[in-house]
């Protein structure tokens, strides 16, 4: 009968022992007020029951000290939930910097994964055990939400903006992608299986599927075809300002202030250029909503990206 | 006294704890109101931090010289329902009609210039929706910006319409000789409503017309 | 019998205008009474289909798209016509000028104002019902509400809007009554905390409420005039959206539950015979509730996207807002202890809630457990907790109060084994049908999915077949209550040997409620003095 009847789910990635360790200790402390409450109840109402029509209660005010006592240690012992459950959430939403990265758009109703190599799968996501893995995610229509019982996380996936999510398995196997965001008609159907393999299967399994092109050539092949490159050259003298190196750092604006060029920054920087223009330049970038989808501009951020890594410092 | 037993509601003790009672309800429903108009400015202050020259851009289309008139227009008719209440307040009843009915016609100056604010709007194609046309790239935004504008000035005038109801209510009961000199909280209550509204546009005013002058 | 007809206010006059146009606050609260039991049993009937749907894991039974339709309006009913309007439009009104010694409350018309505006936007939310239904969820994220959704939010949300102010005008109305209209001697800390509950819940009434109300007027804008402010393809951001609704709902979680703590303090102290232990700290943690409650609606968005610093902050301010829930717990639990209990049926829902209730606020602390939360958070561990609270904790309240004063509603009793019964299978049912929610939660079952993967299906059938004897429960109370309307035996004045004023008059109540001003000179829950002790009527009160 208990095959049938689970009653806890899997644990297949580093934060899942963590999260189950906290979900003991709010489970112990939960037993035990609850088995505390009830048997109180129990025994006052028999003990205390009315034994004739005309019997009253003892006439009791109250107790400051034992009011003092059920203030002070409930909230002591919430203040070690909150303690303990900010350090696991701090640690759930800070990825190591070695994760493999791969981009994750959401529409109703399923999951796009693209990953770097150049492979892209439709509601499966491969990836390797025991290796930190890094989603950034979009939304093109609706609000969604990205969730792996298994691997006891969970973020919403947003139109018009990146979040991200990190988790590094520990058991190969398949396991459930729910989308737990309602989102429409077949929100329940918008399943999709995370499949964790050794890292010699992986690879196979990258070399197996490769379309020919990784996500940043496929990003550069972009940037050529929308005439990127003709303003943003490499040498900064273009019309814009060079986009060499660029990625991840303080940009300063046209106006005073500063921004981080992130991935949301890059994004919004070709949707609506005249937002925030870079200091020293003209705002004179057309806007390219329409003209690439989101992957586009996904592929194309993973492009940037790489341009960190070689190249001459172009800063102005 | 007769006249005194008349306005007594029932479920009151005396006069005094119904003028109270009628104090402490406008006063709460002066605080929803707050809490009514304060989510329309949380949601407009958020997306103006985060489109600064957008929401710039989109106020220099406001005609900031009817924006200023509907001010004064609105600062007079406060004036106007202060000397009404106190008409009412003395007794002179002639008095407290006049300005009644000058408050009226000050509210429905300022809605006629916002009815001819809002048909050049709609001529210029800056209503939300379909034919909404802004040029340059900030258009966006400034749509944004224009769907504060509707919906915060909109529900503005929606409630001077309601405030010219009830003073139009109390120009009945005024005629009728309703009030006296020992009871005129209508008059009173209607009049801490109108001071409302009319300090929602003070905050309007500069948020919506003056952000792109400073720029 | 009396050879002589006693005058009350249900005799007084007679026909549908005497009811319809009353600014007695006693029938307005009848008129409530049968408007949100009728919602109830709308609610209830959507309930039911979701249940039956979930028995097996194909979604077989109904089209996604009605399933989606089902849990949104079952929603969208229990919340805004059920929940929130029950205690307070039902029993606040009803009793809380009778607690204070008044004739009525400070508005009567006002009163009777909310009641049609009730009525008003129910009629436009079963339009939309009745027109084909809407799928957003009662929560009605944006973009899918104001973009992407085909389905009637317009007219649903119009009727959200327009039922608001009706808890706005309720809230209003009851301050004001309880500031200004106490009877002499009746000091703030003389007052039951039923009036107390009441307060605080009237203080989110008119403080929340406008926010809701214009956050679904812009959700509505956008829908119908495409106006653009949440809409993120013209740079709107969904996620303000999601603060503006909770900064309201969450709140309004505590309009649903603090309503019923008042009741469950005069139920427990009168079955007692015995006054509440710590009234002051009941009193204090009521509006503590009402006040910290509006600084946690962040919690329901730590997946959402908003910063890690907010989540960090949200979390530590909804710990906060459990302690004042925990200090009633223990305060009841304390209550008991040396008094005189007895069984009669108000009594079992109220230690039927104590015992729910305290699983709910146990299991809201995993909620607010930042990295518990973001396993569970959108699963069914959210809608086990939050039905513990309103199901388990607000509906048994209502029930234990229905029964507690309905012989001085109506001057009758109904039959006690029966609703004994009743407490009981009530209480089975609730439990069987939600505990195994938590399970599923924390396995990963997902909230409003149509189908399942089969490996969830036992524990859904547990849960449905739970759903099917609390159906029995919710509707044996009704056939034996009406049926008391007749053949009850007359209930006297007194009945249970309560304290409070509203004991102090006839069963059912004169019209004016009391005969004369009664003066106060004891404190709430004087169960060891006699009423004639506590309550002085003038000399021409009734013998």
């Amino acid at each position: 009968m208990f095959q049938n009847l689970p009653l806890f789910p899997e644990k297949a990635s580093t934060i899942a022992y963590r999260v189950d360790a906290l979900f003991y200790f709010l489970t112990a402390v939960a037993v035990f007020f609850a088995a505390l409450i009830f048997i109180l109840i129990v025994v006052f109402a028999v003990k205390y029951r009315r034994r004739s029509a005309t019997e009253k209660g003892a006439p009791i005010e109250g107790n400051i000290a034992l009011e003092i006592l059920w203030t002070v240690v409930p909230l002591g012992i919430t203040m070690v939930m909150f303690g303990w459950g900010a350090l696991v959430y701090v640690d759930m939403f800070d990825p190591p910097s070695n994760a493999l990265e791969i981009d994750v758009v959401a529409k109703q109703w399923m999951w796009k994964m693209q990953h770097r190599e150049g492979q892209s799968e439709i509601n499966e996501l491969h990836v390797p055990v025991g290796r930190p893995v890094q989603l950034m995610m979009t939304s093109e229509d609706v609000i969604h939400s990205f969730f792996v019982p298994a691997f006891r996380i969970k973020m919403d996936v947003l139109p018009g903006r990146y979040t991200t999510l990190w988790f590094q398995p520990t058991k190969a196997g398949e396991y459930h992608l729910f989308c737990a965001e309602f989102c429409g008609t077949q929100h329940s159907g918008m399943l999709g299986r995370v499949i964790v393999m050794e890292p010699a299967e992986y690879q196979g399994w990258l070399d197996g599927g490769a379309t020919g092109m990784s996500m940043e050539q496929a990003g550069a092949q972009l940037f050529q075809r929308l005439g990127c490159g003709v303003c943003h050259r490499p040498d900064g003298a273009g019309q814009g300002p060079s986009l060499v190196g660029i990625f991840g750092r303080p940009v300063k604006l046209e106006g005073g202030g500063a921004v981080t060029a992130d991935e949301a920054y890059i994004r919004r920087s070709i949707l609506e250029p005249h937002a925030q223009v870079v200091a020293g330049y003209k705002p004179v970038m057309p806007t390219f909503k329409g003209l690439v989808s989101e992957d586009g501009i996904l592929q194309i951020i993973a492009y940037l990206k790489s341009l960190q890594k070689e190249g001459p410092q172009a800063q102005r | 006294m007769s006249d005194v037993i008349t306005v007594r509601a029932h479920q009151f003790d005396d006069l005094e704890q119904q003028h109270e009672a009628s104090w402490i309800g406008m006063w709460i429903f002066l605080a929803t109101e707050v809490m009514f108009f304060g989510g329309m400015f949380t949601g407009y202050a958020f997306y103006r931090a985060a489109y600064p020259q957008a929401f710039a851009a989109a106020s220099n289309r406001l005609d900031v010289w009817l924006g200023a008139i509907n001010t004064a227009v609105l600062i007079s008719s406060s004036f106007t329902m202060a000397l009404a209440v106190h008409g009412a307040e003395t007794g002179r009843r002639k008095a407290l009609i006049r300005f009644l009915l000058l408050t009226i016609v000050l509210g429905a100056v300022f809605l006629g210039i916002k009815f001819f604010e809002y048909h050049s709007k709609f001529e210029e194609h800056l209503v939300p929706g379909h034919s909404f046309q802004f040029e340059g790239l900030l258009a966006r935004p400034a749509e944004i910006f224009f769907s504060f504008y509707f919906a915060m000035t909109g529900m503005h005038a929606l409630h001077m319409v309601i405030g010219i109801g009830l003073l139009a209510v109390m120009v009945v009961k005024a005629r009728r000789g309703r009030f006296s000199t020992g009871y005129f909280t209508p008059v009173e209550l209607t009049g801490l409503y109108w001071h409302f509204v009319d300090i929602v546009w003070i905050f309007l005013f500069p948020l919506l017309y003056l952000v792109g002058r400073h720029l | 019998m009396n050879a002589q007809r006693r005058e009350h206010y249900l005799n007084v006059n007679y026909g549908v205008r005497s009811w319809l146009l009353t600014t007695d606050h006693k029938r307005i609260a009848w008129l409530y009474l049968v408007s949100v039991t009728f919602f109830f049993f709308v609610g209830g009937f959507f309930a039911t289909l979701i249940r039956l749907e979930l028995l097996t894991p194909q979604g077989d039974l109904v089209q996604a798209e009605t399933y989606n339709k089902l849990f949104t309006m079952h929603g969208v009913t229990m919340v805004f016509f059920f929940l929130i309007p029950s205690i307070p439009a039902v029993l606040g009104n009803f009793l809380i000028p009778m607690m204070i010694g008044a004739r009525d409350l400070a508005f009567p018309k006002l009163n009777l104002a909310s009641w049609y505006i009730f009525i008003i936007g129910g009629l436009f939310t079963l339009a939309a019902t009745a027109a084909g239904g809407v799928d957003t969820g009662w929560t009605f994220y944006t973009p899918y509400s104001s973009i992407y959704s085909n389905t009637h939010v317009a007219l649903t949300v119009v009727g959200i809007f327009v039922t608001g102010f009706s808890s706005i005008l309720t809230g209003l109305n009851f301050i004001v009554t309880i500031h200004k209209m106490r009877a002499p001697g009746l000091t703030w800390f003389r007052l039951p905390l039923f009036v107390w509950a009441h307060y605080a819940t009237s203080i989110i009434f008119v403080l929340g409420t406008p926010v809701l109300a214009i956050t679904l007027a812009l959700v509505g804008l956008e829908r119908i005039f495409g106006l653009g402010i949440f809409d993120p393809a013209r740079g709107g951001d969904p996620v303000l959206f999601q603060h503006l609704f909770w900064f309201y709902s969450h709140p309004a979680v505590y309009i649903m539950i603090l309503p019923s703590m008042g009741i469950v303090s005069e139920l427990i102290a009168c079955f007692s015979r015995k006054r509440i232990f710590g009234y002051a700290f009941v009193a204090f943690a009521s509006l503590g509730i009402a006040i910290i409650g509006f600084l946690v609606w962040g919690h329901h968005m730590f997946v959402s996207g908003q910063s890690v610093h907010a989540g960090l902050v949200f979390s530590l301010l909804s710990f906060l807002v459990a302690i004042p829930s925990a200090i009633k717990v223990f305060n009841w639990t304390a209550t008991l202890y040396k008094g005189s209990v007895s069984y009669d049926a108000p009594m079992l829902y109220s230690l039927g809630f104590i015992g729910v209730f305290t699983i709910g606020g146990l299991t809201g602390l995993f909620l607010a457990t930042l990295g518990f939360d973001v396993h569970v958070t959108d699963t069914y561990f959210v809608v086990a907790h939050f039905h513990y609270i309103m199901v388990g904790g607000a509906v048994m309240g209502y029930l234990g109060g229905i029964h507690f004063w309905w012989p001085k509603m109506t001057g009758r009793l109904y039959p006690e084994i029966l609703a004994r019964l009743a407490a009981l299978i009530v209480f089975l049912g609730f439990n069987l049908t939600f505990f195994p929610q938590f399970v599923l939660g924390f396995l990963g079952m997902p909230r409003r999915y149509h189908a399942y993967p089969p490996e969830f299906q036992v524990l859904n059938v547990m849960s449905s077949a739970g759903a099917s004897i609390l159906a029995v429960g919710y509707v044996l109370p009704l056939v034996y209550l009406i049926w008391s309307l007749r053949y009850g035996a007359v209930a006297g004045r007194n009945p249970w040997g309560a304290r409070g004023l509203e004991w102090e008059t006839d069963s059912p109540p004169p019209t004016h409620n009391f005969d004369t001003t009664p003066r106060v000179t004891e404190s709430a829950y004087a169960y060891e003095k006699e009423p004639e002790e506590i309550y002085h009527f003038g000399a021409t009160a009734h013998v």
